[in-house]
């Protein structure tokens, strides 16, 4: 009797299959065609350079002259994120205005597509690529994270543009109000919490990319990173690896409460 | 009070002065905005080096310009055409292997953190100490994992392993470990506990509790956001080849130092292609589970 009482399994489709089988060939030719330098971790040798290399962390440089460093560094960071995303807001703004379809349809795919290929490449290939035009330091860097968020803030402007109630702004055009007046006054006004909300986001999420960005030359705690490790002075490298998973800490801690205290 | 308004078409005196734009009542509040705004904006200018008059400086407009002048035509020589395709397979490689080895790692530590697999919380009881503790720990290990970014953990790697996609694929594996088994955790410990508790109550194995009772509710959320961190990680393995941990980036990287324009134009052109391509087919896996 149990047996009549048990469903009977559900069919497996033939699409499932397929795709399963693709998934698990996928994996395994990737597992098969990556050159592997595994031999590093497993020889005796390999192993003693490498717990020599992790003990050269272990007590972090914490001279008061290094530690001023580090603090210059974590400011440069916390500067460029938060002029990147300033720029990017403004930026972002000027590309959601025709995104959002106010001058015409032609003009909001053509600069909907350009905001996608900001987005598409990420913000170090940026840096790196502006680093030939502007050289090293924390500018470029800031650019670079300017370009990408603004492809970023752009869509999502344009998307609340788009989303926001048309009668105020139809209500004042048909009293004969300017439009740059209906888009201050009707327009902007109904927007301005969302606009403010992703950018804060993105200010979030610019100072976690501008930590790293710096492994390129962009400025900010990555660039000390690089150089102290490139020149295996691992003690000083611990210290930048804890600034940065502090800075980070400390970000996610304020956004937290932040949003708490807002949604509350 | 009701006269404070004349009636239209009377009050000619009264009408001529509003014609000029009415002042401003909010005048002093968006000045004082604007000075401290400004009072904050120039230290964030000087600790930035924010010189763009750098663009205009006559040699690096030059250097830009023969940089920027050799992107059309994109490098398209059978030859290079072949080694970016290596490339960029390398990096889905990467990406694919990574996040295997994150798997292996992370379904673990999610069995061993989800407290929907807890017996002695059954009940509303408190926890026993010992597995809250066990808890505890690897929750801490996941922390530390993921929030050391994947890229910090490719520069580290690169200098115990050497240059080549291993130590791009451990990084992706590390971080990607933190961040899927803690999200893992999450859905689950969200899941209706109904089912999971009444199986451990009445004496299933934990295993046949998450497989009977969490997995029906939660897989499909599970395997969509596996998705949503492949694509991810390919996104994250072109950027780590910049550190030098092979692939897409690696060629990218040696393109531009060498100020080949051509050839950095293809491999962009390449990359968006690969990075919408993994976009969509992640689109379409997770549509099929919803």
């Amino acid at each position: 009797m149990s047996q009549a009482l048990a469903p009977p399994p559900p069919r497996m489709r033939w699409s499932s299959i397929v795709l399963l089988l693709g998934l698990m060939s996928l994996v395994a030719a990737s597992f098969i065609s990556l050159p592997w330098a595994l031999e590093g971790f497993f020889t005796a040798d390999a192993v003693r350079t490498t717990s020599e290399f992790l003990r050269g962390f272990a007590p972090p440089d914490l001279a008061p002259n290094f530690l001023h460093r580090i603090g210059v560094a974590t400011l440069e960071t916390l500067a460029m994120s938060a002029l990147g995303t300033l720029l990017a807001a403004v930026l972002g703004m000027c590309l959601a205005l025709p995104a959002s379809g106010r001058f015409g349809r032609g003009a909001r795919s053509v600069v909907r597509s350009l905001q996608n290929m900001l987005r598409a490449v990420p913000e170090l290939v940026w840096a790196s690529i502006l680093l030939i035009a502007v050289g090293l330091g924390p500018f470029a860097g800031t650019l670079a994270l300017a370009v990408h968020t603004a492809g970023v803030l752009g869509r999502l402007f344009a998307d609340a543009l788009e989303n926001g109630s048309p009668l105020p702004e139809a209500a004042l055009r048909n009293n004969g109000v300017r439009p740059i007046a209906v888009f201050l006054y009707a327009t902007l006004p109904q927007t301005t919490p969302q606009i403010l909300s992703y950018t804060l986001y993105r200010w979030e999420n610019n100072i976690r990319a501008a930590a790293i960005l710096g492994v390129v030359g962009a400025g900010g705690l990555g660039q000390m990173l690089k150089y102290h490790l490139s020149l295996f002075q691992m003690e000083q490298a611990a210290t930048v690896i804890l600034a940065m998973l502090l800075l980070v800490a400390l970000v996610d801690m304020v956004s937290l409460q932040l949003r708490r205290a807002l949604t509350r | 009070m009701q006269n404070a308004y004349p009636p239209p078409g009377t009050g000619q005196s009264i009408t001529e002065p509003l014609m000029l734009a009415p002042a401003d009542p909010a005048w002093r509040g968006r000045l004082a905005i604007t000075f401290v705004g400004l009072a904050l904006l120039w230290p964030l200018l000087v600790a930035s080096e924010f010189k763009p008059w750098i663009f205009f400086d006559v040699k690096s407009l030059q250097a830009t310009g023969r940089f920027l002048a050799a992107f059309v035509p994109p490098a398209h020589s059978s030859q290079f055409l072949l080694i970016v395709l290596e490339a960029t397979w390398q990096t889905i490689a990467m990406a694919t292997a990574g996040l295997t080895l994150a798997l292996i790692g992370a379904i673990p530590m999610t069995l061993i953190v989800t407290e929907r697999l807890s017996i002695s919380r059954l009940g509303g009881k408190k926890m026993h100490r010992l597995p809250a503790m066990l808890r505890q720990f690897v929750r801490w290990l996941l922390i530390l994992l993921r929030s050391i970014p994947e890229l910090v953990w490719a520069l580290l790697l690169v200098r115990v392993i050497g240059l080549g996609p291993t130590a791009g694929v451990l990084a992706i594996a590390l971080t990607y470990c933190g961040m899927l088994g803690k999200v893992y955790a999450e859905i689950l410990d969200s899941s209706d506990a109904h089912a999971t508790d009444t199986l451990l109550r009445n004496g299933s194995s934990r295993l046949g509790a998450l497989f009977y009772g969490a997995m029906p509710e939660a897989a499909s959320e599970l395997v969509s956001y596996t998705v949503y961190r492949w694509e991810c990680a390919i996104r994250g393995s072109v950027v780590m080849g910049f550190v030098g941990a092979g692939g897409l980036g690696q060629r990218l990287d040696e393109s531009m130092k060498m100020l080949a324009g051509g050839e950095v134009s293809t491999m962009l052109i390449v990359f968006v292609l690969l990075v919408a391509g993994a976009d969509m087919v992640s689109r379409m896996l997770r549509s099929r589970l919803t």
